[in-house]
C-alpha cells in the first residue's frame, strides 16, 4: 500500500480509529456528553479526511476497495447522517439511567461498515462491510433494554438479517463457482466474455438481490421494517432508515454498474416486480397506520421502490445520469428522514416514545417550530415543491421518462397520490386546535442542539428545493 | 424586474402578515391589505408603462436557474396574463374583505396562506418556463390546503385532502409530459430546455404529441374543472372559508383555463385539433350536467360551486373551438365568472357567518331582514344567469358565437343552459330571499366595508358587460399570436 492509497483510505481509517478512541474514553471515564463529543469529533475528522482523499481518487486500495468520487460522496453522505444521528442520540439518551456510552461506539462501527460498503469493489469487502453494519445495528436496535418492544425488534432484525446474510453468501458462492472471480470488475469481464445466458450466475444474482432486498426492506422482504422501526429508539430508527439503507443501495448500484448485472434482462424483471410491489404495498399499508413510526416505515418501503425506478433505468440509459439521480434522491431522502425522525425523537423519551398519531394533536399550536419542521419534512417526503424531495422526485421522473419506463412512472404517480393522503393526515392532526393542556406534563425536555440541527436541516431542505444547482453540479462531477 | 416584484410583494407580504401577528391580532389583515394595495399599484404601473407598446409580450424577465437542466427563471406578461393578474389582485382584496370579521383565530397564518396562494397563482400566470410553471402550480396548492383544512367548515379535512390529491396526481401527469417534452428537445439539440418559446413549434411525433397533450389536458381540466374530474370542487368550495372560496372559484379555476389557452393548444396544435371534439363534448356536458346538479342542491355554497363548473364548461368549449371570437369569449367568461362567483361566495359566506347555516331550507324571507345583502345577491344571481349587459352574458355569447362555426350540434346543446341557468339562479332568490321570514332574531345587514367591496364587483361586472373592448383589445394580440403560431406549425406539418 503506497502513500496515495493510504491517504485515499484515510476516512475509513479515521472512523475505525475514532471507534477505538471512543472505547478507550469509556474505559477511562464514563461520561455521556464527553463520549458524544469524541464520537462527533471523530466523524468530523473523517469528513476532513475525505477532502484529502479526494485529491487521490480514483484509486484502488488493494483489489478490495475502490475509492472514487462516487464512494467519497457516498461516504460524506453517510458520515453527515451519522453526525446528525449522534446529535439526536445525545438529546434522546442524556437523561436515561444506565450505560449509554457504548451507543456511540456502535454508531461508529456501523458507520465504518457503511463506509466500507460504499467503497467495496470485491465480494469480501461487500460482505465484511455489510456484516459490520448489521451486527452493530442488532445491538443498537435493542439498546433500550428494559422494553419488550425493543427486544422483540432486535430479535427479529437479528434473525432476518442472519437469513439474508446467508442468502447473500450463497449467491456469492454461486457466482464464484461459475466465474472464479470475487472482484466486481473480474465478474464483469467474465460475463462479457460469456455469450450464452448463465443460469448459475443468474441464480447467484437473484440470491444477492434477495439478500440485499432484506436490508433495503423491499417488498416482499419488508416484513421486519415496521416492527423494527417501531421498536428501535427513534434516533436509531433514523440511522437504520438512512445510513443502513443508503449504504446498501449505493453498493447495489455499484455492483450492477461495474459488475455487469444489467446484462441480465430477466433480472430486471425481478427487480421491476419488487419495485412495483414495494411502491404499492408500502403506500397502501402506510394508509392504515395510526403509529407515526410505522407509517414512516411503510413510507420508506415505498421510497425504496421509487429509488428502484432509477436503478432499473440504469439498464437503458447512460449510467452517469442514473448515478446523479440516485445520489440526489438519497441526499434529499436522508435529510428528510433524519428530520422526520429527529422530530419524533425530540418529542420522545426512552421511556415513552411519541409514536401515536394522537400525541401530535395540535402540535402546531403547542410547539410551532417543531410542527413546522415536521410539516416541511412530510411535504418533502410527499415531493411537494419548495423542498428537496420535489427535486428528487423530478430526477426520478426524468430518469424514468428517459428510459421510457412508463408503467413504472404510472406507479410512481399512483404511489405519490396515496402517499399524500397519509402525509397530509399527520399535518391535519398537527393543525387541529387543542387548547387543553393535558400534554404539559409529558413535554420532552429542552433539546437545544437537536433543535438547532433540525432548523439547519429544514433550511437546507428548502434551499435545495429552491436552488438545487449547487448540489447538482457537485453530484454531476461524481 | 417588475414581474419579479409582482410575486415578491405577495410573498414577502405574506411573511410580514405572519410575523405582524405578534404585535397586534388585527395587524395581519392590514398588512395583507397593504401588500395587495402595493401589488395593485404595481400592476397599474406595469399597464401604464406598456400601454402603447406594439409587441405582444409587454414584459419579460429571464434569469438562469437550474442550468443543469436548462431551467430558467423566465417570467413574461402579455395582455392575457395582465388581465388575469388584475383579476387576482382584485379578488385578493375581496378575499381579505370577506375574511375581515370571519377569521378570528390565528389570523397571521391565515393571511400568510392567503397571500402565498395568490403569489403562486401570479407565478402561474407569469411563468413561461415549464418547470417554473409547474413549480408555481404546485406551490399554490399547499396554502389553499391549509386554508381549507384549518379554517374550513365541519367536513374540512376530507375536502382538503381530496382537493390536494386530485390536483397533485393530475399535476404529476403534467410533470411527466413536461419532462418528456424537455427530453425530446434534448434529443433534437443535445441540450435540455424547459423554455416555452423553445418548446413551442417543436416537431413532434403525432402519437407522442397526443399523449403529452393528454397529460397537460388532464391536469388543467381537473383544475378547471370539467366533468368527469369535477368531484373535488363542490366539497372544497363548500368547506373552504369564504376567503378561500373566493380565491378558489375566482382565481384558481382560471389557472386551469389559462393553462389550456397558453400551453395545451399552442404546444400541441395538431393533437388538440384531433382531440377538440372530445374536449368540446366534455365542455358541453359540464355546462349542462353541472347546471342540472346545481338546481338539485340544498346547500347554497354547493349550488354556487356547481354553477362554477357549468360556467367553466363554456371556457373549455371556447378554448377548443380555437376561433378568435370563441377564445375572446372564453377569456371574458373567465374574468366575468371570477367576479360573479367570488361575489356569490362572499354572499353565501356572509349568510353563513350570520345564520350559521348554508342550507337554503333554513333561510327564506331574508329580503326583509337584510335588504342590502339581498339586493346584491339578486344582482349577482342575475349576472350568473347571463343577463345581457353584464360580463357573463358577453363571454358566453361570444363562446357560443365562435363555437357555432366549429361544431354546430355541441354548441346548440350547450346553449340549452340558457334555460337551466335562470332556473338555478332564481331558485336561490326564491328559497333564500323571498317568502315569509323565519328568523327568530334579527341579523345584521352588510356593513359599509361589505357594501364597498360588493359595489366594486358590481361596477366591474357592468363595466365588463357594457365596455368590453378594453379587455378584448388587451387580450386580442396574445390570442391572435397563439392562434397564428399554432396555425403555422399546423400547416407546415400538413405539407
Amino acid at each position: 500500500m503506497n502513500s496515495s492509497q493510504l491517504i485515499a483510505f484515510l476516512p475509513v481509517i479515521c472512523i475505525a480509529a475514532s471507534a477505538v478512541i471512543v472505547m478507550l474514553t469509556i474505559a477511562i471515564r464514563r461520561h455521556f456528553a464527553l463520549t458524544c463529543l469524541v464520537a462527533g469529533l471523530g466523524v468530523l475528522v473523517s469528513l476532513l479526511a475525505l477532502m484529502a482523499a479526494r485529491q487521490q481518487s480514483p484509486v484502488y486500495v488493494t483489489s478490495l476497495v475502490r475509492v472514487d468520487a462516487y464512494g467519497l460522496f457516498a461516504m460524506a453522505l453517510l458520515l453527515l447522517a451519522g453526525l446528525v444521528v449522534i446529535v439526536f442520540c445525545y438529546d434522546y439518551f442524556k437523561d436515561r439511567e444506565g450505560e449509554n456510552e457504548e451507543l456511540l461506539f456502535l454508531i461508529l462501527t456501523a458507520l465504518l461498515g457503511g463506509c466500507v460498503l460504499v467503497t467495496a469493489s470485491h465480494f469480501a469487502t461487500f460482505f465484511i462491510g455489510l456484516e459490520t453494519l448489521s451486527v452493530s445495528l442488532f445491538v443498537l436496535v435493542g439498546y433500550a433494554l428494559g422494553q419488550s418492544r425493543s427486544l422483540e425488534a432486535a430479535t427479529k432484525y437479528l434473525v432476518l438479517s442472519g437469513v439474508s446474510s446467508a442468502l447473500l453468501l450463497m449467491g456469492m458462492a454461486l457466482i464464484y463457482s461459475e466465474c472464479g472471480q470475487l472482484s466486481f470488475s473480474g465478474i464483469e469481464q467474465y460475463l462479457a466474455e460469456q455469450e450464452i445466458f448463465n443460469a448459475m450466475v443468474l441464480t447467484g444474482i437473484v440470491f444477492i438481490v434477495a439478500g440485499v432486498g432484506f436490508k433495503l426492506s423491499l417488498a416482499p422482504f419488508h416484513m421486519w421494517t415496521p416492527d423494527v422501526y417501531e421498536g428501535a429508539p427513534a434516533p436509531v430508527t433514523a440511522f437504520i432508515a438512512t445510513v443502513s439503507k443508503g449504504a446498501v443501495f449505493l453498493l447495489l448500484l455499484r455492483f450492477f454498474l461495474s459488475g455487469g448485472g444489467y446484462s441480465y434482462v430477466s433480472m430486471m424483471t425481478v427487480i421491476t416486480v419488487m419495485a412495483v410491489l414495494s411502491i404499492l404495498l408500502g403506500n397502501v399499508l402506510a394508509l392504515l397506520q395510526d403509529n407515526v413510526k410505522r407509517m414512516l416505515a411503510y413510507s420508506s418501503i415505498a421510497h425504496m421502490g421509487y429509488l428502484l425506478i432509477a436503478f432499473i433505468a440504469g439498464g437503458n440509459i447512460e449510467s452517469n445520469f442514473v448515478v446523479e439521480s440516485v445520489i440526489f434522491y438519497l441526499a434529499a431522502y436522508f435529510m428528510t428522514t433524519l428530520g422526520a425522525f429527529g422530530v419524533v425523537s425530540l418529542l420522545s423519551t426512552p421511556q415513552a416514545e411519541a409514536v401515536e398519531l394522537s400525541s401530535y394533536r395540535g402540535l402546531f399550536w403547542r410547539r410551532p417550530g417543531l410542527a413546522t419542521v415536521f410539516t416541511f419534512m412530510l411535504l418533502s417526503l410527499a415531493g411537494i415543491p419548495l423542498t428537496a424531495g420535489f427535486i428528487g422526485k423530478f430526477y426520478i421522473f426524468a430518469v424514468g421518462a428517459d428510459a421510457q419506463l412508463w408503467g413504472m412512472l404510472l406507479m410512481l404517480i399512483v404511489g405519490s397520490g396515496l402517499g399524500l393522503y397519509y402525509y397530509l393526515r399527520v399535518i391535519v392532526v398537527m393543525s387541529i386546535s387543542q387548547e387543553s393542556g393535558n400534554y404539559a406534563g409529558r413535554e420532552a425536555v429542552l433539546a437545544r442542539v437537536s433543535s438547532a440541527v433540525l432548523v439547519l436541516l429544514t433550511l437546507l431542505l428548502v434551499w435545495l428545493g429552491v436552488d438545487p444547482i449547487h448540489l447538482m453540479n457537485l453530484i454531476h462531477g461524481v | 424586474m417588475m414581474l419579479l416584484a409582482l410575486i415578491a410583494v405577495l410573498f414577502f407580504g405574506g411573511l410580514a402578515a405572519f410575523i405582524s401577528e405578534r404585535w397586534h391580532p388585527a395587524a395581519p389583515r392590514w398588512t395583507a391589505l397593504a401588500a395587495l394595495a402595493l401589488e395593485f399599484v404595481l400592476v397599474l404601473l406595469q399597464y401604464a408603462l406598456t400601454a402603447d407598446q406594439s409587441s405582444v409580450w409587454i414584459a419579460d424577465l429571464k434569469w438562469p436557474w437550474i442550468s443543469r437542466f436548462g431551467i430558467g427563471f423566465h417570467l413574461a406578461m402579455d395582455g392575457l396574463s395582465l388581465s388575469l393578474v388584475m383579476l387576482t389582485v382584485v379578488l385578493g382584496f375581496m378575499a381579505v374583505s370577506s375574511s375581515w370579521t370571519e377569521i378570528r383565530h390565528r389570523q397571521g397564518f391565515f393571511y400568510f396562506n392567503l397571500l402565498m396562494c395568490l403569489a403562486g397563482t401570479v407565478g402561474v400566470f407569469l411563468a413561461l418556463d415549464l418547470f417554473l410553471f409547474f413549480f408555481s402550480w404546485e406551490v399554490m396548492i399547499i396554502p389553499m390546503y391549509f386554508l381549507i383544512s384549518i379554517w374550513g367548515h365541519e367536513d374540512r379535512t376530507a375536502a382538503a385532502i381530496k382537493f390536494v390529491i386530485f390536483t397533485q396526481v393530475s399535476g404529476l401527469l403534467m410533470l411527466t409530459a413536461i419532462i418528456v417534452l424537455a427530453l425530446i428537445y434534448h434529443g433534437y439539440t443535445g441540450v435540455y430546455s424547459f423554455d416555452y418559446f423553445k418548446l413551442l413549434g417543436m416537431p413532434l411525433d403525432a402519437e407522442v404529441a397526443f399523449w403529452l397533450m393528454l397529460g397537460f389536458f388532464v391536469a388543467f381540466t381537473v383544475k378547471l374543472p370539467s366533468v368527469p374530474f369535477h368531484t373535488w370542487l363542490p366539497d372544497a368550495h363548500t368547506q373552504a372559508p369564504t376567503g378561500g372560496s373566493v380565491i378558489l372559484a375566482g382565481v384558481m379555476l382560471k389557472t386551469g383555463a389559462y393553462g389550456l389557452l397558453r400551453f395545451v393548444v399552442p404546444l400541441f396544435p395538431e393533437a388538440s385539433h384531433q382531440f377538440a371534439p372530445i374536449a368540446m363534448t366534455l365542455g358541453a356536458v359540464s355546462v349542462l350536467y353541472a347546471a342540472v346538479m346545481a338546481f338539485a342542491q340544498s346547500d347554497l355554497k354547493r349550488l354556487i360551486a356547481y354553477t362554477s363548473v357549468s360556467h367553466m364548461g363554456f371556457v373549455l368549449l371556447g378554448v377548443f373551438a380555437w376561433d378568435l371570437l370563441a377564445l375572446q369569449g372564453a377569456v371574458m367568461t373567465m374574468l366575468a365568472h371570477g367576479i360573479s362567483a367570488a361575489a356569490l361566495f362572499m354572499i353565501a359566506g356572509a349568510l353563513q357567518e350570520r345564520l350559521h347555516t348554508r342550507q337554503m331550507g333554513n333561510m327564506g324571507g331574508l329580503w326583509v331582514a337584510v335588504p342590502h345583502l339581498s339586493a346584491m345577491a339578486l344582482f349577482f344571481a342575475i349576472a350568473s344567469l347571463g343577463l345581457p349587459g353584464l360580463g357573463n352574458f358577453l363571454g358566453e355569447f361570444l363562446v357560443l358565437l365562435g363555437a357555432f362555426k366549429v361544431n354546430m350540434l355541441l354548441t346548440a346543446l350547450a346553449a340549452l343552459v340558457m334555460i337551466l341557468s335562470p332556473v338555478y339562479a332564481l331558485i336561490i332568490m326564491q328559497k333564500a330571499f323571498y317568502g315569509p321570514l323565519r328568523l327568530p332574531h334579527p341579523i345584521a345587514d352588510f356593513s359599509r366595508r361589505d357594501i364597498i367591496a360588493m359595489g366594486l364587483l358590481v361596477v366591474a361586472s357592468i363595466w365588463l358587460g357594457l365596455h368590453p373592448h378594453k379587455v378584448l383589445e388587451t387580450t386580442e394580440p396574445s390570442l391572435q399570436q397563439a392562434m397564428q403560431s399554432s396555425a403555422v406549425t399546423g400547416s407546415t406539418d400538413e405539407q
